[in-house]
This record gives structure tokens, C-alpha cells and sequence, in this order.
């Protein structure tokens, strides 16, 4: 076990964690848009960030494939990391209006504009497609291909590869494919139609004012840490 | 070949003596620059009629030819420089061989018309000490290569090559060697400037064997070349560095990764290689030490990212050449997961010289927190262009000015950018700046690899934030999002501002999104790549300004914001703009005021560049 930080709060972690993993065993809500459970860590959308380090000397590190580290002081909702989370997703919804999964990120994160010229791609590169092939199904069907803006997701070669089984799994866990937003049309991007979320704390708390994601208090309060 | 082996530092100095013994000093000797670049001015031609010119005055004998590494003064090649003497020719052609033959072989005097000539004093430099490219440079790693055959190793050891190792081998513990690294402070050329001595020390450290040790040879940034040049003209030096290194830190294997684009550069190191596993100095037992090292060299795929230590080594890995999204440093878990010490090739080039010379020697060179000389690839628009090595805390000025004999064609300096594509430009406010990893990181650029690009008035700095950024999406490995959404957009932004397409709100945007990119990519390259946007955004915001607000290009470069007009007082109407005018653009009669119609006009300049009375105005 080791002994960490995760906004103010003191963590008891197992060795092997992620700082992520430290974060959800905590009831922290740190989004992930390129990570699941059953798959090793992409680290590719970027949005698990979160600030590790005190003072003058913090940086952000993607907590999906950050081994947790004794002593380590981690902030999961700083000004700077909520600043660069939307950012995020107002470069991946630009390129991909039509994900129901990005634009309930977007309304969770509170992105109501984007100020790029939209696209309709049909995949954010996410990887969690080519991971799943290869890691759950065995089968190494699909792949990245191509440099920077040219950079896709495709079966060897461009041609239907003989080892793919047509499991569907690639799909169920597409975060486009399946989900498709029936929000927005290009190019008005920002669907917002689920903007209207109900704080999760507010049942179990009649005075909290809290709108926000988890802030750790209701499970200091919970947990009976501070009263 | 079956030489003798090298089995002590007694042996290494006997075959010293024997290698000088068997040469005579006052043997006439021609290096000729046969380095890529003197090569592609045709170099190999001036050999071969250096050559045959010998062999027709009958001087095969008496004159030696040897063909060398670069010396950095490409622009100015084909070199050949005459020993014992040191008469320095440039620009040689071969044609002009004879003459030198004739002149200066046989009749031992001076090929006047071929030296350099100062362009303001008109006076001419016989040696190199004498031109000012050099005079004013610290050429402490770079120095010898016109001295040296870079395929013939005992061209190395006769100027002392190897002592290094011996001294290393037979003196020294391997905990000493990285206590003297450390203690010359030499921070890594390649880029980030991380202190190489603690680095070994992680690595000789971290648990796990086999450990490794590899060579960065893959340089990727546009119009640098100091480790081509190293690699190519003085193998051996980064060879005996690499072999120290691997002793103190305990690895019994090394890879040298060369670009793809360098088959020179691969050569003549294979050959460097294979010479020193001749005489000891590389496979087992070396020179009798009971230490074992062996070098590969895999030549790289050439993009600019494979040159980021974790893309590098998922390379030779024989995968893809991208970063890995991985927090344990690759000094503690590396190649095939195995620590593994990577540095440039300019850093492993000063090793041999701090183990000879002392980390006293070295630290009296520099600053506080830069010592030493460092090798930077001055080009753009100043007047003398190549490799210049420099000791560290020498100002921008006097590398611009005193070495590179000032901005071209005597227009106004406006910027220096530094570090490569992902480093920043730095105006002439800050041209006094000490060259220190520091202090320019201080401006928003950084010492980077060593790149050193001059621009003058006539640059527009939105266009050159735009040129970066479009070579380094292309460069992108595509992998995170920060990094390959983001430059696409920055991209698409200046593109926009340089078209007369920017708005209000675009400058803020490039800043958050900068901000963003430097906090949240995975490597380096997405980390480092809005500082060329944020420079210029800094000091040039007036010039954004008028991209934006007012639509104007101050430099004349956006082509979408200029316009040429024709000034009627100055017009004589001479025909000579009608005529060139590939758009047919341009109307106007005889000794009638010529008019350009606007709507026809695709901004070419030709009809300025036409114009005698300069009559074609930009607005
Ligand atoms: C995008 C990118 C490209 C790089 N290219 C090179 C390169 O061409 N040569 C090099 O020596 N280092 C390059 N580096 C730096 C290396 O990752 C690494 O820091 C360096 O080789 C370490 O050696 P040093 O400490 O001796 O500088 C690059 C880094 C990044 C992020
Ligand atoms: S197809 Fe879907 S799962 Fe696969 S990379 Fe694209 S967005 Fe991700
Ligand atoms: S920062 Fe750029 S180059 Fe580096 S991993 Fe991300 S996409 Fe690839
Ligand atoms: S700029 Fe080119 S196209 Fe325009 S008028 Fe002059 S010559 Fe013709
Ligand atoms: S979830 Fe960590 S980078 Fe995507």
C-alpha cells in the first residue's frame, strides 16, 4: 500500500494502480474518453489529466497509465486541468459532431461552443477499437495506419482482414459507431440537449450546492472525514 | 586485415608514434571536403582531378591526397585545404585544379583568386584562422575534421583518438568516470539539455540487464546537419565517447540510429566500426581491459519524431517509430523494457574530450548552467551559412555578426529563431542574449538541436509560425489528441489570418490552445510545438494585428493582403512589366502609365522584380 493525495483527500493505494484507478476507488470522477477497464491504457484522448506536484512546479499527467507513487499529491479538478479537458473535447466534438458520447462529455464539462471549423469525421482515433481487437478478441484485425492528419484506423493493407471473426466487438465499443448523437446537425455543434444533469450528491445532501462533478466532499461527509 | 590488437594504453601510444613515424609532417598533404554537401558541389569530381592532375606532374608520391569530413563552411565548398601550410581554398572547382597544382604544389605559391576574400574589406584569408566564418568560432569537436580521413582510423589516433578510452580503461573506475561527466556538467546536445552524467548514473543504477546505450543520430529538423557532419567526418570520436559511456554504465551493447537519409553518414561509420574491432578497441576484451562492447547501427526511418527517445526505441524495436504513452523513463526502463541510456551524437562526441582535458577544462568554457561548445547550424539570410561551433554563453549578435558576417544583403535583422522547428524567434530585442539552454528557454525558444535560422525585414512572422506549424503537422505522429487536432487547427487558423480570413478572438485561441498542447500532449514534439505561435504572437503581435484587423502583410509576404499597383509618376512605359505579366494582368501602350488590373493579378512579383524605375509599388 501506498500513501498519496487525490485532492486534499489522504489515499491508501494499492501498489499496481494507476492514479486513476486510485481516483475511482475514491468515488473521483476523472473523465476518460480512450480508456476501459478491460484494456491497457491508451493514453491518447488526453482527458484523464490531472495535476500532480505542489506549488510552482505542478505538470499534468494522464492519470489512465500514471503509476501511483508514495507521497505523490494529485488535483483531479484544478482551474488549469478543467481549462485543458474542454479544450479537449472542443477539438474532438470540431472533428466529430455526431458522437453522443462526446457531446455528453461536452455537457458534462460545460463546452457549450466550439470555435473551429466543424468537421464529420466518423472516428476520433480513440484506439479503444484496435486495442479491443487485439487484446480481448485475440485477433490483431485492425490497426493504425498513416502519419499526423493522414492517421487512421483500417485493416492490414486497406482489404477485410481473414483473421477478423466479425465479432462486432470494435463497434460495441466504438464511442461514434454505436452511439451516434441524434443532437446536432453540422453546424450547429454543440447538441446540449442533456445539459440539464442532476447533481448526484443533492440526494444525499439536502444543503449541498455543488453542480459540479465530484468534488471529493460529499465523500469526506459520507465517509464522516470532516464534518 | 590482420592487425595487432590494442591491448594497453602502452600499446595504443607505441602505435601512435609508429603511425607518426611512418608520416612525415612536411609531406605535402590535400584535404579535400568530401563530407554531403561539398559532395553534391561536386566534390568528388575535384578529387578525381586532383588525381589525375597528380599523376601527370608525377607528385603521386610526393603529395598525398586525403579525403575528409566537413568542416562547416558548405556553403562555400568544394574545401580543399594544402597542408603543411594550411592554405585554406574555397569554392574549388575542378577546373581549377590545375592551377592549384601547377601554383601552389609545384611552385609552392598562393592561388590568389580562390581564397577567401572579406566582401566588405576585400581581403583575402590564407588560412583558417584568418577567416572570420572561422576566426570566432570554439571549434573544439568539429575542428578536426579536415584533418581526418573519416575511414581511416589511424587518421584519429595519430591526433590522440582513443586516449580517451585507454585512460578510462586502465585508470579509471566506472563510478569516476560518470563522477567527471557530472561533474563537467555537459548537458545532452540532442534537445532538452538533461545533465548526461545523472542520466548515466540513473541508468547504471536502475535494475534490470542487459542494459543498453544508443547513439541519436536521427536528426529530423529541417536544415540541420552538425551530426551528419560529426558522424560522417569523425566516427570515431562518437564511437570512443559511446564506448566510455557503455564502461561507466555498465552496458555490454549500443546501436547507433542513423536517419535513413544519411548513407554517408552509415558508411562511414560501418567502416569506423569494423576498424576499431580491428585493433581491440571494440567487441571483446577491449584493449585488453576484460570490458566487452559491441556496437550495431540501424538505420532509422527518417521521421522527425522517430528522434524522441521513446519513438526511437519502439523503432529499433522493429515497430512503428512513435511515442509511447509511458511514465517511466526510458534511462530506467528502455529498450526491450531494459534501462537503456540514449544521447545525441554531439554528446557523446565531448566525452573523450572532458576525459582527457578534465571537467576543470570543461567547466572553464560556458556559463553557470551551459558549459562547453555546441555546434549550431547557422542559415536563413546572413551572409556566411553552415556549421559554427561556439563556446556556450557567446551572444546571438556575435554568432550573427562577428561569424555569420550579418544579415544578408545588408537589410535589418528582425528575428533569430532558435531550437528547431518547435523552437521559438527571438527579435532583436533579445539579440544580446548569452546562447545558453537556459536563458533562450527563458525567451520561449530553446537551444533545441542547434538550429539557427536568420530573418530579415523582409519576413513575415505569421508566415513563418505557419511554416513551422504546417512541417511539424506533417510531422505529428498523429497518436494523441492535444497534438494532432490541435496543429491541424493551428494551422488552419494562421492559414486563415495569412489569407485575410482572421477574426477578432483568433490570437486568444492560439494562446489557450498553446496552452493546452504544452500541458496535455504525450511527447515532446506536441509539448514543444506551439512555442514558434507563441514567440511571435509575443513579440509581433502588432503584426497579427494587422493581419487581422487592418488586412495588411507589414512584410509583404501574405499574398492575399498585398496588392501591386503601378505609380504613374514613376511609370515610363517601357513594356517590360506587360511583357513579363504571366496573367496578362498588366495593361498599358508604349511610353503610356502601365495599369495592373487586380482581378487578373496572381501577386507573383514579377512585374516588381521587372521594373527598372521602380515603378511596381507593394501595398
Ligand atoms: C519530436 C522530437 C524529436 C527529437 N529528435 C531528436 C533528434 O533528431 N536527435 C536527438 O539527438 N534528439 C532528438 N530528440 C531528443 C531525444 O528525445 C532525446 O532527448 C535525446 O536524444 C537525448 O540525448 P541528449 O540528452 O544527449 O540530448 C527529439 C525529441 C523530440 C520530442
Ligand atoms: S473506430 Fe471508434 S473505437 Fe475505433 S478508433 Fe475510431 S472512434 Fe475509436
Ligand atoms: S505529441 Fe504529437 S508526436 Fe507526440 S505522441 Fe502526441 S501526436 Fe504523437
Ligand atoms: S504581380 Fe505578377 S500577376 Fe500581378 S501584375 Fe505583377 S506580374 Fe502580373
Ligand atoms: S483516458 Fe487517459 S488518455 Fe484517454
Amino acid at each position: 500500500m501506498k500513501k498519496m493525495t487525490i485532492n486534499g483527500i489522504v489515499a491508501q493505494v494499492e501498489d499496481h494502480w494507476t492514479v486513476l484507478e486510485a481516483c475511482r476507488f475514491y468515488g473521483i470522477d476523472v473523465p476518460t474518453l480512450c480508456h476501459h477497464d478491460g484494456l491497457s491504457p491508451g493514453g491518447i484522448c488526453r482527458l484523464c489529466v490531472v495535476e500532480i506536484g505542489k506549488g510552482e512546479r505542478t505538470k499534468l499527467v494522464t492519470s489512465c497509465n500514471y503509476p501511483v507513487e508514495a507521497g505523490l499529491v494529485v488535483r483531479t479538478h484544478s482551474e488549469r486541468v478543467i481549462r485543458d479537458r474542454k479544450m479537449l473535447v472542443e477539438l474532438l466534438l470540431a472533428r466529430c459532431p455526431s458522437s453522443k458520447t462526446l457531446q455528453d462529455l461536452a455537457a458534462k464539462l460545460g463546452v457549450q461552443r466550439v470555435r473551429f471549423k466543424v468537421k464529420d469525421e466518423k472516428c476520433i482515433l480513440c484506439g479503444l477499437c484496435v486495442r479491443m481487437c487485439d487484446e480481448q478478441m485475440g485477433a490483431k484485425a485492425i490497426g493504425f495506419a498513416g502519419r499526423g492528419k493522414e492517421r487512421r484506423v483500417t485493416p492490414p493493407f486497406d482489404i477485410k482482414s481473414e483473421v477478423c471473426r466479425n465479432c462486432g466487438a470494435c463497434m460495441y465499443i466504438c464511442p461514434v459507431c454505436q452511439l451516434r448523437c441524434q443532437g446536432p446537425e453540422p453546424p450547429s455543434v454543440v447538441c446540449g440537449a442533456c445539459l440539464n444533469v442532476e447533481p448526484v450528491c443533492l440526494q444525499d445532501n439536502d444543503d449541498v450546492m455543488c453542480y459540479l462533478d465530484s468534488c471529493g466532499w460529499c465523500y469526506k461527509v459520507k465517509k464522516g472525514v470532516e464534518k | 586485415m590482420n592487425r595487432r590488437k590494442i591491448k594497453s594504453l602502452q600499446d595504443l601510444e607505441n602505435l601512435r608514434q609508429e603511425i607518426l613515424v611512418k608520416r612525415d609532417p612536411q609531406k605535402t598533404r590535400v584535404s579535400i571536403c568530401a563530407g554531403t554537401g561539398c559532395l553534391a558541389l561536386g566534390a568528388r569530381k575535384v578529387i578525381t582531378s586532383f588525381k589525375e592532375e597528380l599523376k601527370k606532374q608525377g607528385l603521386e608520391d610526393t603529395v598525398e591526397i586525403r579525403e575528409t569530413g566537413c568542416p562547416g563552411f558548405c556553403e562555400k565548398g568544394t574545401i580543399v585545404v594544402i597542408y603543411p601550410e594550411g592554405i585554406y581554398y574555397l569554392q574549388v572547382q575542378p577546373g581549377d585544379v590545375p592551377e592549384i597544382v601547377e601554383k601552389t604544389l609545384v611552385e609552392k605559391k598562393i592561388a590568389e583568386r580562390l581564397l577567401y576574400t572579406d566582401p566588405v574589406t576585400n581581403e583575402k584569408a590564407i588560412h583558417e584562422d584568418e577567416i572570420p566564418f572561422y576566426k570566432n568560432q570554439m571549434r573544439l569537436l568539429i575542428g578536426d575534421n579536415i584533418k581526418i580521413d573519416p575511414k581511416n582510423i589511424e587518421d584519429y589516433i595519430a591526433l590522440g583518438g582513443y586516449s580517451a578510452l585507454a585512460k578510462v580503461l586502465s585508470k579509471m573506475s566506472p563510478g569516476e568516470v560518470i563522477e567527471e561527466v557530472k561533474r563537467a556538467n555537459l548537458r545532452g546536445r540532442g534537445g532538452g539539455g538533461f545533465p548526461a552524467g545523472r542520466k548515466w548514473e540513473t541508468t547504471r543504477n536502475a535494475p534490470g540487464e542487459p542494459k543498453y546505450v544508443i547513439v541519436n543520430c536521427d536528426e529530423g529538423d529541417p536544415g540541420a546537419f552538425m551530426d551528419r557532419a560529426l558522424m560522417e567526418g569523425n566516427p570515431h570520436s562518437v564511437i570512443e565517447g559511446l564506448i566510455i559511456g557503455a564502461y561507466a554504465i555498465g552496458s555490454h551493447e549500443g546501436f547507433i540510429y542513423v536517419r535513413e537519409e544519411y548513407p554517408l553518414a552509415v558508411e562511414n561509420t560501418s567502416i569506423a566500426l569494423e576498424q576499431a574491432r580491428e585493433y581491440g578497441l571494440l567487441g571483446r576484451d577491449i584493449m585488453g581491459s576484460g570490458f566487452d562492447f559491441d556496437v550495431t547501427i540501424f538505420r532509422g526511418a527518417g521521421a522527425f519524431v522517430s528522434g524522441e527517445s521513446s519513438a526511437l526505441m519502439s523503432s529499433l524495436e522493429g515497430k512503428v517509430g512513435a511515442p509511447q504513452p509511458k511514465y517511466v523513463h526510458t534511462s530506467v526502463k528502455g529498450l526491450w523494457n531494459k534501462p537503456t541510456n540514449l544521447n545525441n551524437v554531439e554528446t557523446w562526441a565531448n566525452v573523450p574530450l572532458i576525459i582527457n582535458k578534465g571537467a576543470d577544462w570543461f567547466t572553464s568554457i560556458g556559463t553557470e548552467g551551459s558549459k562547453g561548445a555546441k555546434i549550431f547550424s547557422l542559415v536563413g539570410k546572413v551572409n556566411n551559412t553552415g556549421l559554427v561551433e561556439v563556446p556556450m554563453g557567446i551572444t546571438l549578435r556575435e554568432i550573427i555578426y562577428n561569424i555569420g558576417g550579418g544579415v544578408l544583403a545588408n537589410k535589418k535583422f528582425k528575428a533569430v529563431q532558435t531550437g528547431g522547428p518547435s523552437g521559438g524567434c527571438i527579435p532583436e530585442s533579445f539579440i544580446d542574449t548569452a546562447v545558453d539552454f537556459d536563458e533562450l528557454t527563458k525567451l520561449g525558444s530553446m537551444m533545441g538541436s542547434g538550429g539557427m535560422i536568420v530573418m530579415d525585414e523582409d519576413t513575415c512572422m505569421v508566415d513563418v509560425a505557419k511554416y513551422f506549424i504546417d512541417f511539424l503537422v506533417d510531422e505529428s505522429c498523429g497518436r494523441c489528441v492535444p497534438c494532432r487536432e490541435g496543429l491541424e487547427r493551428m494551422s488552419e487558423i494562421l492559414t486563415d489570418i495569412c489569407e485575410g480570413r482572421g477574426t477578432e478572438g483568433d490570437i486568444e485561441l492560439l494562446e489557450e490552445l498553446s496552452e493546452v498542447m504544452k500541458d496535455t500532449s504525450m511527447c515532446g514534439l506536441g509539448r514543444t510545438a506551439p512555442n514558434p505561435v507563441l514567440t511571435t504572437i509575443h513579440y509581433f503581435r502588432e503584426e497579427y494585428d494587422a493581419h487581422i484587423k487592418e488586412k495588411k502583410c507589414p512584410a509583404h509576404v501574405c499574398k492575399a493582403l498585398i496588392e501591386y499597383y503601378i505609380d504613374g509618376e514613376k511609370c515610363t512605359g517601357c513594356l517590360a512589366c506587360l511583357k513579363a505579366c504571366p496573367e496578362g494582368a498588366i495593361s498599358g501602350d508604349k511610353e503610356k502609365v502601365h495599369v495592373i488590373t487586380m482581378e487578373k493579378c496572381n501577386r507573383c512579383g514579377i512585374c516588381y522584380e521587372t521594373c527598372k524605375f521602380d515603378a511596381v509599388i507593394i501595398k
